[in-house]
Formats: C-alpha cells, structure tokens, sequence
C-alpha cells in the first residue's frame, strides 16, 4: 500500500478536476500543486542537504523571468521558458553557489536571503531588458480555462517528486544526509562536500526556477516585488516544508495544502484579511514548539495525542 | 618501505607553533602509535596528514605522492581513513546507514554498498545495532561506529584518534581484537591513544611528541626507557 501512495495520490489528483470543480477552485489547486513542488525543491537542499536558504525567490524568480523576457525580449511563447529556465536557473545556481556555499549554517542561510534581495534590486533596476518595477504582463493567456494549467504543473510536481525521491534513495542522498549531519565527517569519509552541495543547489534551484517559469505562463503578469518577494516566495516557501515536514517526501504537499487554504480562508475574513502573515508567524510557532519534524515528521505524535494514548517516553 | 612520510612539518595558529619540525614515516603493515602529554599538538598533527590542516611548512607525502595539498575527500580517496577523537556519528541516521554512506566511495551500486557495510558492521561487531539510530547509541559503540565507518572507505592507512579513551574495560579488549584483526587485513595503522598500556601492547614503533616536537621514536621497549619521554610525562604518570 505504502509502495503505491505517490501513484494512488497521483491518480486522485489527476482525476479531480474532472469533478467538474469552480474556476476558484481549480485556481486554489493550482497554487497547492505549484507551492508543493517549489517546497520539494527546497526539501531537497534544505532538508536533506542541510543547507537553509532563505532565498529561493532568487530562483523562482529568475525562473519566472526567463519565461517573461523571452516574450517581452524575443516574442516567444513563454511557454518555452519552462525548459530554459532549467538552463538558466542552473547557471545562476551554479554561480551563486559559488559565493554562498562557501559559508555554513547561519551565514549560508543570511547570504541567501542576501542574495534574493540582491536579485530583487536588480530586476527592479535593469528596466529594459526586465520592464522594472513596471513588471511583464503577457497579453495574450494560452488558456482561458484552467485545466491545461492544472495538469501542466501537476505533471511537473509529479516528476519533482519522484524525481527527488530517486536521488534521495541513491547514493546522492545518502551524501546528502550525510553533509547536512556533519560536515567534516563527511568530508573525511571520501565526500566532496563542495561538489555535493553544489548538486543539491543547482537541481533545488532549477526545480524552482521551472515552477517560477510555470507562474509567469499561469499568472500571465509578473514584476519584481512579486516574483522576488521575501516573504511571499522564500519565507512561504520554508513554513511550507516546516509546516508539512522538513526532508519527508510529503511533507511540502502536506504544507502547501495547510498555507494555501490557510491563506485564503484568513484573506476571506472581513478585517483580518490583511494580517494573515500574523497568523502564520503564529503558527509557525507552534508548528515548532509542539511538532519540531513537522506534520508528516510527526505523525505518530498526532495519532497518539488523537488516540488519547499517553505518550511513551520518547527514545531520542 | 615507507607508506607515509612526514617531512619537516609545522603547524602555525596565529603566533602559536602547535607542530615544530616534525618528522617520521609509517611503515607499510605496522601499527604506529603516537603519544604525548595533552596539548602535544598529536590530534594537529593527524589532521594534517589528513588534509583538514595543511601545514605552515614541510610535507606529507602517500606512497612516494605530496598529499599536504589536497583536500580531506580527496586524500580518503587515495586511501587514508580517520576516525575522530570527538565522536562524529551522522547523528539522525541508523548505523548501517552511517556506514552505508561511506561504503559509497568504493561501491559501485547502492546494493553494494549495502553489502559492504553489512560486512563491516559485522566485522566490528555492530551488526545487531544496524537500525538503530545512531544519535542513541552508546559511547563505546559510536567510537567502534568511527571505526567501522572509516573501514568501509576500504583504507589502507587508519588513522585512529582516541578509540579507546573512555571505554570500559571489556570494550577496550573488544577494541584491541578489532585493532588486531584490521591489521592482519593488511592495513596500516597510525593511532593516538592515552592509554598507555593499551598503546605499549600494539603499537610496532612509537613516536612521541611533546610541546609540538618529536622527542622520541622507537619500540615500546626503547620508548619506555627514554629519559626525555619519562621526564615528559613525570608527574602525570603519577596523578594518573
């Protein structure tokens, strides 16, 4: 049963829309599935690499720009964005790896924020090959329904995660885990650890760079404030894989289902609407304080609490 | 023939000269053991011949090849494994995943990599232990997980910083078993220890350091008789 899980959840979700559910709904869907695989791609560098980044709108948003300046720039579809956003991404990991692996722990993590604001500044600065602050609308949608979107980006959720759960089960994960437990440990046990995070830098950021080339084609209009944002793209991103379990295989679908609905029944509430990031910090609180591994992490924490057992001492 | 030279080493931090002027070599197939007085400089030293210093001047060299320039990973490549004083166990993962992991160097698949730490951790004696996870698991086993670990990177020089330190009795002659039987493997050991008996019995050749220099070499015999090594650890035999 457990074996066939992604492939049961897979089919669910692919047969949902047919369901025949609101264009709102379809939306909500959308933005789950794309927040999941943004948060799986953050799992793989920080959760199993152990390396916290506090900037991945760099990368979803250099993503997203890759699809807006091909057809501000070129006329292309943006489409196309998709697949050279994997390219450009990687170069950009590639290059800011360079610079922020360096450091570890806290500093790597400050870097990154560093960096996505750095990316912001920039693409609000270089107007003519980005439009500035004025940002890049597409003109013309592929779709006026939503369904090509849905399956599009729950074709590349589905392949981030199997994709991620192959790597994190070969020999790559296991270095993974392993530079994340202790560095110098893994260092004198035969890993280049430079190597290894670099890997898990590049293929975290094109995963996101691709979902960021997915929401210009999605959203149809993207500027700098939004696609850059610190709170709205990194910080998001991380209460995602906190909130469902930091390095599970569900935990990113797990949190991404709780922020986004989370979000929009706050935003639906008259007069509280505009604090809804409050309530997140409060929760996040505790999410930490009272399950640490997150939801998925732990699970049988909460099965215990429902089943009014008491709870056995904990091993570890 | 000499496996590892060690040439004219020194070690700076700052103004501080932690390694003066050291040298010796390790002979293929011996066990060579290095002791001295805490502060010594013995644990510089064994990350300098592993890569995670490289020394202010002088060399080390691995079959004839300079090896002070190359980064730890590259050097556990060539061959030369450690273990740490300080146990570094990748904590949240089981045992046979933490050997498992550095089984990979030499393996050319994941089942067998399997296979290989399957074989060191019974070699070592940790195979019962296998799923445990190794933040759980007990001093005396986490220095032997040290071992294990560095054993699957199929070494041919061990370099072992403090196995026995902190063992009971019964696990110290569990570990001097384990000692004896990687070096009828072929492998080479180089180890720093305290326990003195322990260091007496299976060390080949002695090398003793104190205040950063060598002040002695030679069998346990010759070492043992030394007046510098005597008058080095007077005081300290005595509290101990």
């Amino acid at each position: 049963m457990k074996k066939y899980l992604p492939l049961i959840i897979l089919a669910i979700l692919s047969v949902l829309p047919l369901i025949g559910l609101s264009s709102y709904m379809m939306h909500i869907l959308i933005l789950v599935i794309m927040w999941s695989a943004i948060g799986m791609a953050w799992n793989l560098l920080g959760g199993y690499c152990g390396q916290v980044s506090f900037g991945h709108a760099a990368y979803f948003g250099v993503g997203a720009y890759t699809s807006g300046i091909l057809y501000y720039k070129l006329g292309i579809s943006p489409w196309w964005g998709m697949p050279l956003s994997v390219v450009v991404v990687t170069l950009f990991s590639l290059l800011l790896g360079y610079i922020v692996l360096r450091l570890r722990g806290p500093f790597f993590a400050l870097a990154t924020l560093a960096m996505g604001e750095v990316m912001r500044v920039t693409f609000e600065n270089v107007g003519g090959l980005t439009g500035g602050t004025l940002g890049i609308l597409i003109q013309k949608r592929t779709w006026v329904s939503k369904f090509g979107y849905y399956y599009i980006i729950l074709f590349v959720a589905a392949g981030t995660f199997f994709l991620i759960k192959k790597l994190i089960e070969s020999k790559l994960g296991y270095y993974f885990v392993a530079i994340r437990e202790d560095q110098d440990a893994a260092e004198s046990l035969g890993i280049n650890t430079t190597l290894y995070k670099t890997i898990a830098l590049c293929l975290s950021g094109a995963l996101t760079g691709i979902a960021g080339a997915f929401y210009t084609n999605y959203m149809g209009y993207i500027d700098p404030h939004v696609v850059f944002a610190l709170h709205d793209i990194s910080i998001v991103t991380i209460m995602i894989v906190m909130v469902g379990g930091v390095a599970t295989y569900w935990g990113p679908l797990v949190g991404a289902i709780i922020m986004v609905f989370l979000a929009e029944l706050i935003r639906s509430i008259p007069g509280l609407g505009a604090a809804h990031q409050t309530l997140f910090g409060i929760l996040l609180i505790v999410i930490i304080i009272f399950l640490p591994n997150g939801i998925v992490g732990d699970f049988n924490k909460i099965k215990r609490v429902f089943k009014r057992e008491t709870p056995r001492n904990e091993l570890n | 023939m000499s496996l590892i030279e060690v040439i004219n080493v020194s070690k700076h931090f700052g103004g501080l000269a932690a390694i003066r002027d050291v040298s010796f070599e390790i002979k293929t197939g011996e066990i060579l053991g290095l002791i001295g007085p805490n502060g010594a400089g013995k644990t510089t030293l064994f990350n300098v011949v592993n890569g995670f210093y490289s020394p202010t001047k002088g060399e080390v060299s691995f079959k004839g090849k300079r090896i002070s320039n190359l980064q730890p990973h590259e050097i556990c490549k060539l061959g030369i494994a450690r273990t740490f004083q300080v146990v570094k166990p990748l904590q949240r993962m089981s045992v046979l995943d933490n050997v498992v992991a550095s089984a990979f160097l030499r393996a050319k698949n994941k089942s067998d990599a399997v296979q290989i730490a399957s074989e060191t951790l019974n070699f070592t004696g940790l195979y019962d232990d296998k799923n445990v996870i190794s933040k759980g698991l007990p001093l005396g086993k986490r220095k032997k997980l040290e071992i294990a670990r560095a054993l699957a990177t199929k070494p041919e020089v061990l370099l072992l910083d403090e196995s026995f330190a902190g063992l009971n009795h019964s696990e110290l002659n569990d570990s001097i078993e384990i000692i004896k039987k990687i070096k009828e493997r072929g492998i080479t050991i180089m180890i720093i220890e305290h326990h003195m008996k322990v260091i007496m019995a299976i060390s080949d050749r002695i090398v003793v350091i104190n205040y950063g220099e060598k002040i002695a070499e030679g069998t346990s015999q010759e070492i043992r008789n030394n007046p510098l090594v005597i008058e080095a650890y007077l005081g300290e035999t005595k509290s101990a």
